[in-house]
């Protein structure tokens, strides 16, 4: 046994390193996102006709609601944070909930706007998608690729909020110790802010 | 110190079962699992190359047929690149030393350690699933270049979607080394008291976390377009493969330094301590390797300098090729010069650090003979390339790890191993290993053109040439392993410090207990590598 103590032990709880190696995650997630942004840009400027004139298929409302919807879902996370320092752990709870309904949400308003485009036949495959014209063709898959992806990205934000509701259950995120609510609503930030760059891309540039 | 009394058990011997292991998040049994999987894909690897070598000892078809020896060099670039060399050094030597070095008994994270290494495996089955599975293995080279890619009938998906998962296991483990050496190091240890094999660890771990996501994308949008037939990448469908090739390098050449730069760390610990000298120039190492990885980010485009760029974005990766061998320079020259007046002890992982020296130079130079654009435009796609990235590669990281192998043999495994062996292994695996390559340089000036399965008559006598030094370097591979293998029961009892070592890792019993360490370690005031003279 060491006969010791080793104060920069691998094993204490270290809150910063948790937050440093978070932080290093979302990087990692911003340039896989990154790569997207960047084939979508090069092809907008290659195929910036064919982008303008297929953006017009896309829903702005359903957009415009769905904005709304992730921002007051981040808003209410944020806020579940403060309830815990406050150690108001019922408020912390109901609001981490209401993150997760407000993900349900969306996901509910991205179900019927992606089955409007699938009765289109816009899906790549179908037949209304192969007779577009190759920029078009780019544009619905970026489309559906990055908000899929996107997609993913609120599920598993929404999974791993779920984990920090069990572990408030528990006790082992408390008033003291609520670095995994912190971590948790940092990726939810993230999911958030990828959505804030994808709505403009897609649905608003004229 | 009364020994025996607080001689503490090792970390072999604190659990035991093949559970113990598997699931352990101790960093030196997670290290030793990558070392064995790591290990067994080289030497398949390995093989694979003998193969192809075998199958170009003479002109036409020897062995195999056009698209099996397609589908062989693809295999052998996937398994040596993302199987071997791109955790190597960081996730063998870098999980079970990092921790030691910079004083501490474990890495930040050890349950994310854990789960790199099961994604490593998974990763792996992937790859090795293209094997038995549908049309065979992919045949499109590792470079996975579209459109070729998305329309072979091979199973290209699975060893993208294999390529995918090591992305990820190797984006946590340099997660993990960045805050490791953020938050972990001694108290005592500053910056700059630290080792530089920790320091070349943190410049890669951060080419591995902010490069890796870029391939990730990438290799998902390869795998989208073959899944719904799109064309991102193919012209006839409005995409454009030059992207592909952009958003491939732009992962892949940081990459080549992530295979690169830790083992130039491991350079760095065994030079200054076979020349019991203190490392020449030791910040000049420690900032080159992070400008390595910096100026590493803005070369890729030299792979791209015949597939259509403009001019001036030629001119301008080609000028910044060149800056990125400037910091490799000032690291040769520091090692030679630590060297200089040195008191020095030949032993095994000296010479593979000397070969390591004279290979890695034949290897950089060559690199600026095709970072040139006329030379390139002559060269590119020659056995040349072929010659030039094995050199780095092999005879660089390669050997680096053979060094370090044996640098560290009795502080893993707790004996030593037969020194006149091993110098005899290492004397096959140079001579074997340079009458491998160096035809290849020579073949690619007259022209010979990688990735065939063919050739013209008068390549021939090189190519035989460079085919009998397969055999011998693979003899000396085999040499040093058994006797690698065989000293772990007959070596004698490794002491703390066999080399006169002076960093943290020499402090600590061979093998070191589960927590590294048993008394406090000592940081030297002097810095790392002070020797009493």
């Amino acid at each position: 046994m060491a006969n010791f103590v080793m104060v920069n032990s691998g094993h204490n709880r270290d809150d910063e390193a948790d937050k440093l190696g978070m932080w290093l995650f979302l990087f990692t997630e911003l340039l896989l996102f990154g790569g997207l942004f960047l084939v979508y840009t090069i092809y907008r400027y290659l195929n910036a006709d064919a982008f303008l004139h297929a953006s017009y298929e896309l829903n702005v409302i359903m957009g415009t609601v769905n904005t709304i919807v992730l921002l007051t879902s981040s808003l209410t996370v944020a806020m579940s944070i403060t309830a815990i320092q406050k150690g108001d752990t019922k408020m912390a709870l109901t609001l981490i909930w209401s993150t997760i309904a407000f993900a349900g949400v969306f996901l509910v308003i991205k179900y019927f706007e992606w089955t409007a485009k699938f009765e289109h036949g816009l899906f790549p495959g179908m037949e209304h998608y192969n007779m577009l014209e190759p920029g078009e063709k780019l544009f619905f898959f970026l489309y559906f690729f990055m908000t899929g992806f996107h997609g993913l990205h609120v599920i598993i934000g929404g999974i791993i909020l779920l984990f920090v509701i069990a572990a408030i259950r528990k006790g082992e995120t408390n008033q003291g110790k609520f670095i995994f609510l912190e971590n948790g609503a940092l990726y939810w930030h993230l999911v958030d802010l990828i959505w804030i760059f994808l709505f403009p891309l897609f649905y608003l540039i004229h | 110190m009364s020994t025996a009394a607080i001689q503490s058990k090792s970390f072999y011997e604190e659990k035991k079962g093949l559970k113990s292991w598997i699931f352990s998040t101790d960093h030196k049994r997670i290290g030793l699992l990558y070392f064995y999987s790591l290990g067994s894909f080289f030497l398949v690897g390995v093989i694979l190359g003998l193969l192809m070598r075998l199958e170009l000892i003479s002109p036409g078809e020897t062995i195999m047929k056009a698209k099996t020896y397609n589908q062989v060099f693809t295999l052998h670039g996937v398994i040596m690149i993302f199987l071997f060399l791109i955790p190597s050094v960081p996730a063998v030597f870098g999980n079970i030393f990092l921790p030691i070095m910079i004083g501490t008994d474990d890495v930040a994270f050890p349950k994310i350690n854990l789960l790199s290494w099961w994604l490593y495996v998974l990763g792996g089955l992937f790859a090795l699933s293209t094997l038995v599975v549908g049309d065979g293995p992919a045949d499109t080279g590792w470079t996975f270049y579209a459109p070729y890619s998305v329309k072979t009938g091979t199973n290209v998906s699975l060893a993208v979607f294999a390529a995918f998962i090591l992305g990820f296991s190797s984006i946590l483990t340099g997660l993990n080394f960045i805050v490791t050496i953020h938050r972990l190091r001694h108290p005592k240890m500053g910056w700059f008291k630290m080792p530089l094999f920790p320091w070349a660890l943190y410049a890669t771990a951060w080419i591995q976390v902010l490069a890796t996501p870029i391939i990730g994308i990438t290799l998902l949008m390869i795998i989208a377009e073959r899944v719904f037939g799109l064309g991102l990448f193919d012209p006839s469908l409005g995409g454009d493969p030059i992207l592909y090739q952009h958003l491939f390098w732009i992962y892949s050449h940081p990459a080549v330094y992530i295979m690169v730069l830790p083992a130039m760390g491991l350079i760095s610990e065994m030079i200054p301590t076979f020349a019991k000298r203190p490392i020449f120039g030791y910040k000049a190492i420690a900032y080159s390797s992070m400008a390595i990885a910096f100026i590493g980010y803005f070369v890729w485009g030299h792979h791209m300098f015949t597939s259509g760029m403009s001019g001036p974005a030629r001119v301008i990766f080609s000028i910044l090729t060149f800056l990125v061998a400037v910091p490799s320079a000032i690291k040769t020259f520091n090692w030679v010069a630590t060297l200089y007046k040195g008191s020095i002890l030949i032993k095994t992982p000296l010479l593979f650090s000397m070969a390591f020296i004279f290979q890695f130079l034949i290897g950089g130079l060559t690199g600026l003979v095709i970072g040139a654009l006329a030379t390139d435009v002559h060269l590119h796609d020659t056995y040349f390339v072929v010659g030039h990235f094995h050199y780095v590669m092999f005879g660089g990281t390669g050997f680096a790890m053979f060094g370090a192998m044996h640098y560290w043999y009795g502080k893993i495994w707790g004996k030593m191993y037969n020194e006149k062996m091993a110098q005899i292994s290492f004397g096959f695996i140079f001579v074997g290993f340079n009458f491998l390559y160096f035809p290849m340089l020579i073949l690619g000036l007259m022209g010979m053109p990688r990735r065939y399965y063919d050739y013209l008559p008068e390549f021939t006598t090189l190519n035989v040439i460079s085919t009998v030094g397969s055999w011998v370097m693979v003899l000396g591979i085999i040499m040093m392993l058994t006797n690698l293998i065989r000293s772990k029961k007959r070596g004698e009892k490794a002491p703390k410090d066999p080399w006169g070592g002076t960093t943290l890792e020499w402090q600590t019993s061979s093998p070191p207990s589960l927590h590294n360490f048993d008394t406090e370690p000592i940081v030297p005031e002097e810095g790392p590598y002070f020797h009493k003279v």
